[in-house]
């Protein structure tokens, strides 16, 4: 299992400049933010189980770009239907990246249905998501970090990560100054 | 599931209202009542229609929309909206600009009661998350209406939602 906090930094060490992300709410958001804050990057706070519908918004809306939903498994398993709604639409410029611990770090660790029976990967393939892959080591997590700069369909990907919980890296929580940064980082008009 | 004989003109005439307003993403989840304006949204090459398999996922669609410099829309029943509600605090904590469109059910002319446990808390829920609703009644009303509450959405980063009232739709035809 591969330790988040140097997950990420593999991910986003070469980040090009057309990858924008959208992390779900705790610690992935945290993981993101330790990184370096980016104008690039939304944060959610909230929204619980949005994380990969607010991507394909993205996604759709900016071609000419790639997007990175990071996220963890209790959020992917809050917005399950999300995966079925991504892989019809088939958006070839969206990755869906999944930090799996096993549990809900933020309220106490309690297990997550993943570390139970249910497989996301697994899930992502029978919704038809065409590219899904596994990550459990260095070598995988370089793969992806290459992948995140050149795929060219949508990608699903679990990143089976530690249950360690690493000191909280917390951008702003303003989420009008987060959409107003991250609208003329992608070039649309703002105010 | 014929709602009346005829196809009644104001489905058409919101398809319009969309189109002049630059909607380019479509979320919804199949509904009776806005069958004709799904048809006429898929039909259209210019608009990324997205099918959903509960209506929130469409208000983050709409965020993640407006993110990437798009404007949308979002078709929905009124049990959807109660699915919604969590969602809709991302709207409001980032002052997204969205736009609901709501058939109503559980009103008048209404053989299902399970409709109106929702149906009759669609309008205060709303208003509680900061989402403007204009109801609609009348046909004629409709083109109006939904420009000007379409307006208000985007131009103030604000949230509306038309409700199309089980008066105008017209009453579900149950025994085929």
């Amino acid at each position: 299992m591969l330790e988040r906090r140097k997950a990420i930094a593999t991910l986003l060490a070469q980040r090009p400049d057309d990858l924008v992300i959208v992390s779900g709410l705790g610690s992935t958001t945290y993981d993101v933010a330790s990184v370096g804050d980016d104008d690039r990057n939304f944060y959610l706070w909230g929204a619980m189980g949005g994380a990969a519908m607010v991507g394909l918004g993205v996604a759709l809306a900016q071609p000419q770009r790639r997007v990175a939903v990071i996220t963890g498994d209790g959020e992917t398993l809050m917005g399950l239907g999300a995966l079925a709604t991504v892989a019809v639409q088939k958006p070839a410029n969206l990755a869906i990246v999944v930090f799996d611990n096993g549990l809900y770090g933020e309220t106490g660790s309690q297990a997550s249905h993943t570390r139970g029976t249910v497989d996301l990967t697994k899930v992502a393939t029978a919704c038809g998501i065409g590219f899904t892959m596994e990550v459990h080591d260095e070598a995988g997590l370089a793969r992806l970090a290459e992948l995140l700069r050149n795929f060219t369909q949508t990608l699903f990907v679990r990143v089976a990560i530690a249950p360690n919980e690493p000191p909280r890296v917390l951008p702003t929580r303003d989420g009008v100054a987060l959409k107003l940064r991250f609208r003329n980082a992608v070039g649309c008009r703002v105010g | 599931m014929n709602l009346t004989a005829s196809e009644p003109a104001w489905p058409d005439q919101l398809f319009a209202v969309l189109k002049a307003a630059d909607i380019r993403q479509v979320g919804y989840v199949p509904d009776a009542g806005h069958a004709r304006l799904i048809e006429r949204c898929a039909a259209d090459p210019a608009i990324r229609h997205v099918v959903l398999t509960t209506e929130e996922e469409g208000v983050a669609l709409a965020a993640g929309a407006w993110l990437g410099g798009q404007r949308s829309a979002l078709l929905m029943q009124s049990s959807g909206v109660g699915n919604c509600i969590n969602m809709l605090s991302l709207i409001k904590s980032c002052r997204f600009p969205l736009v609901l469109i709501v058939t109503m059910r559980g009103e008048g002319a209404e053989f299902n009661p399970w409709q109106v446990a929702m149906g009759s808390m669609v309008e205060p829920t709303l208003r509680l998350a900061d989402v403007h609703c204009y109801r609609l009644d009348h046909a004629e009303d409709v083109a109006d209406v939904a420009a000007g509450a379409i307006d208000v959405a985007f131009n103030g980063e604000l949230a509306i939602a038309l409700l199309l009232s089980q008066r105008l739709i017209g009453r579900k035809v149950w025994v085929k």
